[in-house]
Formats: C-alpha cells, structure tokens, sequence
C-alpha cells in the first residue's frame, strides 16, 4: 500500500524497542489473562445500570410513551436526542477505519479497531430509540416493505423516518461486516498463541482458519479497499440521513440546507471524544501506551479541532441566517438570540461553552499533548454534543409557530433511566469486547513497524535512510 | 526551467484579443432605451411566430414563479413579497424596463461568469495547497511548484472579479437599489448587512487575506529551497493552518455577498459549502491537467503515475462530494418546499432545464465512469477527458448561479459568454504559463519531498 520510506520529521508511531513477537505479547496480554478486580467493579456498574434502563424500557413498552415526559408540542425529546447522539458516536469509527485508509493515515492503525468497536456498539444503541419510542413498537415490522396480506400494503418511500430504518441496518450490517474482515488475522493470532483448549476452540471458529498465505492478504487488503471506499460515502449518508429526519420539515430551525454537513461535522467531532474518552483509560489498563502513544491523541484532538472548527462555522452560519432571511419564526430556534435569552438559555449556552469555547483550548500544543487535559476536553465535547442535539429538537419544537402551541419539556426519571441504561449496555458490550477482542489490530501495526518504529527510526537515523 | 510554448503563448495570447473585442461587443450591443426593447421583443415574436414562447415569459412576470408552482392553492401574502425578487425592480416598473435591465445586465453576468470560474480555480488550488501542508501530506511536494504556478492567477483573478463584484450595482445586486429597498420591508431588515460601504470592505478583506497567504507561501517555499532548516516549512505550516481558518470563514461571506444576494430575499445555509465543493473540484482537476502537460513536456520525470491517479482519485471523490452538497441543497428546498426558497430552484428548471440537469450528468455521472477504475486514473488522456467533463460541467454550474439571478430568463449562450470565457482562458494559461517559468519546478528541502519522490503504492 503506501511506502517504505518515511521521512525523518515524522514522529514514530510505535514506541520502544518493539519487534513483531512483542506486538503481539501486547496485544494478546488483555484477552489471554484474567480481568482485574477493577474490570469487575465497573463491569458490575455498567451492568447494573443496563440492567435499570431495560427494566425502564419493559416499563414503557408496557404502560405506554406516556411516562415519558413528551407532550403534545414536543413530541421528540430525550429519545431523538439520544438517537442522533449515539448513531453520531459511531461515525468516528467508520472515520477511523474507512476514511483515514484512504488517506493513507498510518497512525490510524493503533486505533481503528476500538473505534470499530465503538461504532458497532454505540450503533446498537441509537437502533433501541427507533424502536422503543414507537407507540406500537410490537407493529415494528410493519415499516418493512414485506408482501403481506392487507393487500400488500407498503411503506412510504417518501419518509426520513424510512430511509433511516435502511441507513442504520445498512450502517450496521457493513460495519459489522469490515470489523470482522480487519479481525481475522488477529483472531487467528490469539487462536494460535491461547494454550487453554476451550479459547483455541473459540477462537479458531471466529478467525474463519485464517491461515495468512499471500493470495489470502492480497485479497484481504483489496476488500479493505473497496469497503473502505464504500463505508466513505455509507457514513456520509448515514448521518445526513438522520439530519434529514429534521431538515426535511419545515419547522423554523429544523428547516435548514446545511443539516446534511453540518450533522456528520457533528458526528465526527463527538465520535472522536468518544474515542479519546475509551482509548486514554483502555491505553492505561492494558498497557498499550507504546502503540496508543500522545502522538495518536494529538492528531485525534487535530481531527477534533477540524470537525469542530465546521461545526463553528456551521453554527454561525445558522445563527446569520437565522437572521439574514428576516423571518419572525427563526427567533426561536436553537441559535438565536431568542433562545440564548430564552427559558432554555442553559441549553443554549451549554452548547456554546461545550461544543465552541472549550475545544478552542486544544489550538495549544501543550494541551493538545496533554492526556489528562484531552480527557476532560473530549468529556465536555461529550456532553456539549448531547445538548446540540437536545438543543436542535426540543428549543426547535417547544417555539414553533403557533404561540399556543408553546411549551416547555420535563424529562422523566423514564426517560433519564433509559439514557442511563443505553450508557450502561454500551459498557457493557465495550468492557466484555476488551477482554476477549484484540483491542489493537496487530496485524496492521505490524506493517508499519519498520517504517514507522522508534528503533527502527533511529537506526536508519544512525545508518542513513537510503 | 518551464518556458510556456510559443505556440500555447501565440493561442492565449489571440484568446485574450478576441475575447476582449467580444466582451467590448457584448456592452457595446445591450439596448439603451426601452424602445430599443420593444423592436426586440417584436423581432423575437415574428421569429417565433405566434411568439409562444416569448407570451409564457410574459405572463410570468406579474404573478411569477411561486403563483405559477402553487396555482390556485394558494400562497402567504408574505411569500408574494418574497417572491418579488426574482424581477428585481419588483412590481413598479414596467415589463419593458424589467427586460431591459435583464439585457443591458447579460454582458456584465457573462464577464462574471468566466471571471469568476477562473478565480476560482486559483483559489482553490490555494486551499488545496494550503491543505497539503496543514495535513504534512507525503505524496504532493513534488507538486508544489506546480499548484504555485498556478496561484500566480489568484492577485490579476481576485482583483478583475472584485472590480467586477464592486462595479456592478444594480446589474447584480438589487438590494443595491435605494428605490427597491425603501419599498421592501425585507431587505431593510438586511440592510445591516447588505449595505455598499461593509460590502466592499468585506470584500477587499477576502482579496488581502487570499492573496496576502499566496505571496508569503510562495516567499516560504522558494526559500526553504534555499536552506538546510526547517524554517520556512514551518512557518509555511503555521500560515496554512491560520488561512484555512480564514478561509472557511471569508468563503461563507463571498458566497452570501457575491451570489446568494443576487436574489436577496433567497437564503440557504448550505450555500457557502456547495460553491467551495464546486471550487475545491475544478481546482484539482486544473493541477492534473497542468501536471499532464508538463509531464508531457518532460520537465517534471519526478512526477509518476501515482501521484496523477492520486490526483484523479481527489477529482472522482471531490465531484461525488459535490454532488451530495447538491443534493442536500436541492431535495431539501424541493421536499419542504416553502415558497420564499423554492423560487430558486423553479426559475432554474423552468428557464434553464437542460443545463440544470445536465450538469449533472456531467459533474457527476461522467467522473464516475470514467475514473471509477483504477487503471484508468494513471492513463493521462483518461484522465483528460474526466477533466473536460468536470470543468465544463462547472462552469455551467457557476453559469447558472450567477444567470438565473440576474438576466432571468434573457439569457443565452452567445458572443458575450463565448468572449469573457475565451479572454479568461487566454488570461489564464498566459499568466499560469508565465508563473510556472520562473523557477526550477522540482522543489527541494522540503521535509515531505523525498517521501514525494519516492512515492508508489
């Protein structure tokens, strides 16, 4: 794929006097050893909020959206919210693995398979909203176009709502399907190095008897190719589908042509605090700092920065056209002056500090290099990210054009037991994938390792590069 | 050292002449008076016979494009208002005079239109150089000289369109229209904005800052030619990374000054993006054609094959990217369909269908084809022929930013657009020409340039 030769100005990726064998001791480490006492502690935490929040979502289902906190205005609140939170926590995944390949990033190859992960399982989660905020959600099928008996009734193609249905199990179903692909070797190598029957066994079933001959990699890197080429425009069009559930209308502040964009900026930008957030703890408990070294968060943080710089841009642009086009309604919408001073200024300015003041700190390299800082930042963008969203659906709605029709929302401890519940099961899945998957994929850093390496860096340094 | 061929020399140069005589034609022949219409507009109906066409445009004006698309169903008074705009004098002037403004306007939309496609293939190389060295790429150093070469437009480029931009007035800018202005509750509201003085100073604000970045990227490169440190590569780094901020920003407000209030009534959000895809697009297809030629020449046996199919894979990608900004802009209008935005659009597939359309098929389906296979994107002539497809595809699309909003549906393809699009041309290829000759085109010292050089995968 890319080039042996690498100049001396770039810094190293890998960390240490690492060779091939000690990749793989590292990566194997966490899946071939026992789980601490505190993988045990936080497992428990995780389940048991997941536990709450199924146990929230079997109460709904079974009384009725009612015990949710919408009404008749604000019909979409905290399960949109957390919908598009989620799907947009994904995107960096598909970002990671997909488009940095295309663009040749080496240092992609220490993250890309966490954020996989990531997607995988954040994916999982937004697809709960769809179905448990349906009234009926048993009649869920219906939104299939199957031949039935009603004479064959069908969808309507027309609806957001529809496409989303495809975009996400498209989303899913192809993620799903490129993690597995990049997984192979490296399940074949911890089936190859396990000394307890029962993983060998395992193992050798996940990793399809992978067995790395040269026609098996030539065909392994050109299908990373072409699905990395196809997930590029599948993550696109995934989100700005799901921007499209609110642009398509014409709700003052839904109604907007910079939704499609603006949304995956968003989906990037959050998705990669999410990263940050996991691969700063995972790095520490699994002793993976000399392959996820200050380098990779520097450049995540870049990525931050650039997604959130459009996000800025985005926002002002909103905000000037909100103004620009002199209509009364966009006075109220999530960027306006109306909602900075209105009864959801919190909201408004949580947004503001989170998702624009904050993140600025990360223009100094200091900080951008600093683990502990970056932690914080992603953090915040986090949490900023979620009121963006809160922000776009429930501002939008509880000032819409009738000023009978205004209202203001109150969440549930249903509605919050259920968020809380998707953050557990989200754990859940992300605590368990780190003791049983290869977290790194070794077979691509292995790749990079001699051209990318300290040491071996510093020997060409030493021994001239040519 | 580059010298441009005499033979390409001799063509720009009787580019520039003819176009310049048909430009001077085009201003020469717009009719003067109202009368000077209405013998038009008679010539026009004993053309067509019973003047169908010419009756349709007619009848339009009063009711416009909004009452035509909802009929009889019924529209805000709000949205008339709004409406009003595609005709920029709005209800208080006569069709004759209304028609005569579009007329006397073409030859000014025309020059626009070419002036300003070129511009912008020089500022988006810019952007694209800027971003070579903001993302430290390893593959595109060999190519600096070249993306410099062709930025030397940018200053002549920038200074015409703002010329242009400023001297235009009403021909382009209705808001600029004391009269309409002081009749229109709407554009009073925008006033703080779209106002003379703050429009040119913003103006000159984007010419400075563009250009200021051309001439000290320019300066840093030739001087880290000259140097074992690493100076002038970092400074060129940090200068890249402030002028794709100041891009980003100065991008959004050109498109609102210089295109969206062309019809100010009209607004979209994604507007700024769509005319950056369109840029960003023509820019790289602009440095693998010029790659091409050189290579042709055999002053650059340092560029390979790979590096053109990595160019080829940014125009393939990019018209994609354009497309779905496009899309976004256009099915969002389409769906929701609110009257005071989707007059843009019923003007444009009313009055401009084929055009409209086709574009597409050209910035979207031919690059498609045409570049999706592998191979093809190292065959230079392949790679020529998307680059035809892309650029004629976008000038139409700058065509019909810029024609619909101003002469209406009195537009045509004739002297006027073929002249300001050939003088352009001349002007461009004699300048880029003359840019490229002045230092050797492979860059040295660069960090990257090694790994540009040794570059294959």
């Amino acid at each position: 794929m890319s080039s042996h030769y690498e100049a001396p100005i770039r810094e190293p990726l890998v960390l240490g006097e690492k060779s091939y064998h000690d990749i793989s001791v590292d990566v194997g480490a966490p899946v071939l050893g026992k789980a601490n006492k505190s993988w045990w502690i936080v497992f428990t935490i995780a389940l048991v909020a997941f536990l709450w929040g199924l146990g929230c979502i079997i109460y709904t289902i079974s009384t009725g959206i009612g015990v949710w906190g919408l009404n008749k205005t604000i019909g979409w609140a905290w399960d949109i919210t957390n919908f598009v939170w989620w799907v947009g926590i994904g995107h960096a995944g598909t970002l990671i693995s997909a488009v940095l390949l295309l663009f040749r990033q080496k240092w992609r190859m220490a993250v890309n398979r966490s954020a996989e992960a990531m997607t995988i399982f954040a994916v999982v989660q937004a697809g709960l909203f769809p179905i448990i905020h349906m009234g009926r959600p048993w009649l869920a099928y219906w939104v299939l176009p199957i031949p039935n008996q009603f004479g064959s009734l069908w969808v309507n193609f027309n609806s957001p709502l529809l496409w989303d249905v495809f975009a996400i199990s498209t989303y899913l179903s192809v993620s799903l399907v490129f993690w597995w692909t990049g997984l192979l070797p490296d399940f074949a190598m911890i089936r190859d190095r396990t000394t307890s029957p029962f993983q060998k066994k395992i193992y050798g079933i996940l990793s399809f008897g992978w067995s790395g001959r040269v026609k098996d990699w030539q065909r392994f890197e050109e299908v990373s190719l072409v699905l990395a080429g196809l997930a590029t425009p599948l993550v696109l069009s995934v989100h700005t589908i799901v921007s499209f559930d609110f642009a398509t209308s014409v709700v003052p502040g839904w109604h907007s042509t910079i939704y499609p964009p603006y949304f995956v900026a968003g989906a990037i930008f959050s998705g990669f605090a999410m990263v940050q957030t996991l691969l700063i703890i995972m790095r520490k408990v699994s002793n993976l700092e000399a392959y996820i070294t200050v380098l990779h968060i520097e450049y995540m943080n870049k990525v931050i920065l650039l997604t959130g710089g459009i996000v800025t841009v985005a926002y002002i642009t909103e905000y000037f056209i909100g103004w620009y086009s002199g209509v009364p309604y966009e006075n109220y919408t999530y960027l306006s002056f109306g909602a900075a001073t209105g009864p959801y200024w919190w909201a408004f300015w949580a947004l503001i500090i989170c998702n624009l003041i904050v993140p600025l700190s990360l223009w100094v390299k200091k900080l951008r290099r600093n683990i502990v800082w970056t932690f914080i930042v992603a953090l915040i963008i986090n949490i900023g990210m979620w009121f963006e969203r809160f922000d776009i659906i429930v501002i939008d709605l509880s000032k819409d054009r009738l000023t009978s029709s205004w209202t203001m929302f109150q969440p549930t401890f249903v509605d919050i037991g259920t968020f809380m519940g998707t953050i557990g099961f989200f754990f859940v899945l992300f605590l368990l994938y780190a003791r049983t998957f290869p977290v790194i994929a070794q077979a691509e850093v292995k790749t990079i390792l001699k051209s990318s390496g300290e040491s071996f860096k510093r020997l060409r340094a030493e021994h001239g590069d040519d | 050292m580059y010298t441009l061929p005499s033979k390409l020399k001799l063509f720009s140069i009787i580019l520039i002449v003819l176009g310049l005589v048909g430009i001077t034609y085009g201003f020469l022949t717009t009719p003067k008076t109202v009368e000077d219409v209405k013998k038009i507009m008679a010539e026009q109906e004993a053309h067509h016979g019973e003047g169908h066409a010419v009756e349709s445009h007619d009848e339009g004006h009063d009711a416009s494009f909004v009452d035509e698309a909802r009929g009889e169903e019924g529209y805000a008074e709000a949205a008339m208002e709004q409406a009003a705009d595609t005709h920029a004098e709005g209800h208080s002037v006569s069709h004759e005079e209304h028609v005569l403004h579009q007329l006397q306007t073409r030859p000014w939309s025309a020059t626009f239109v070419a002036a300003f496609f070129f511009m912008m293939i020089a500022l988006g190389v810019l952007v694209f150089y800027a971003i070579q060295y903001a993302a430290q790429a390893g593959w595109s150093p060999v190519l600096y000289r070249i993306m410099e070469g062709i930025t030397t437009y940018l200053l002549p480029g920038s200074v015409i369109v703002f010329l242009i931009v400023v001297f235009a007035g009403t021909h382009f800018y209705p808001w600029q229209d004391h009269d309409l202005v002081a009749g229109d509750k709407i554009l009073q509201g925008k006033a703080g904005y779209l106002n003379f003085p703050f429009f040119v100073i913003r103006a000159v604000i984007y010419l400075l800052g563009w250009n200021l970045y051309r001439y000290f990227s320019r300066k840093n490169s030739l001087a880290q030619a000259e140097t074992n440190n690493y100076g002038p590569y970092r400074k060129n780094f940090k200068a890249s990374v402030l002028f794709l901020i100041f891009f980003i920003v100065t991008e959004a407000t050109m498109s609102w000054d210089w295109f969206m209030s062309m019809t100010p009534h009209w607004y979209s959000t994604l507007f700024a993006w769509y005319i950056f895809a369109s840029m960003f697009v023509s820019a790289i297809t602009v440095i693998a054609l010029v790659t091409i030629h050189l290579k042709n020449l055999g002053h650059i046996p340092f560029v390979s094959d790979k590096h053109l199919h990595d160019l080829a894979k940014f125009m393939f990608a990019f018209s994609i990217f354009w497309t779905y900004l496009w899309f976004g802009q256009f099915m969002l209008i389409w769906y929701a369909n609110i009257p005071e935005e989707v007059t843009y659009f019923i003007i444009r597939i009313q009055e401009y269908k084929l055009l409209f359309f086709g574009m597409l098929i050209l910035n979207f389906v031919m690059p498609i084809l045409v570049l999706m296979n592998s191979d093809y994107k190292r065959i230079p002539w392949f790679v020529v022929i998307a680059a035809v497809f892309i650029l004629v595809g976008h000038y139409i699309d700058i065509f019909l930013l810029v024609m619909p909003s101003t002469v209406g549906h009195n537009w045509g393809f004739g002297i006027p657009e073929i002249a300001a699009f050939l003088f352009f041309l001349g002007l461009f290829i004699f300048i880029v020409g003359a840019g490229l000759g002045k230092v050797s085109l492979r860059p040295k010292n660069d960090p990257f340039i090694k790994e540009s050089e040794n570059y294959h995968f």
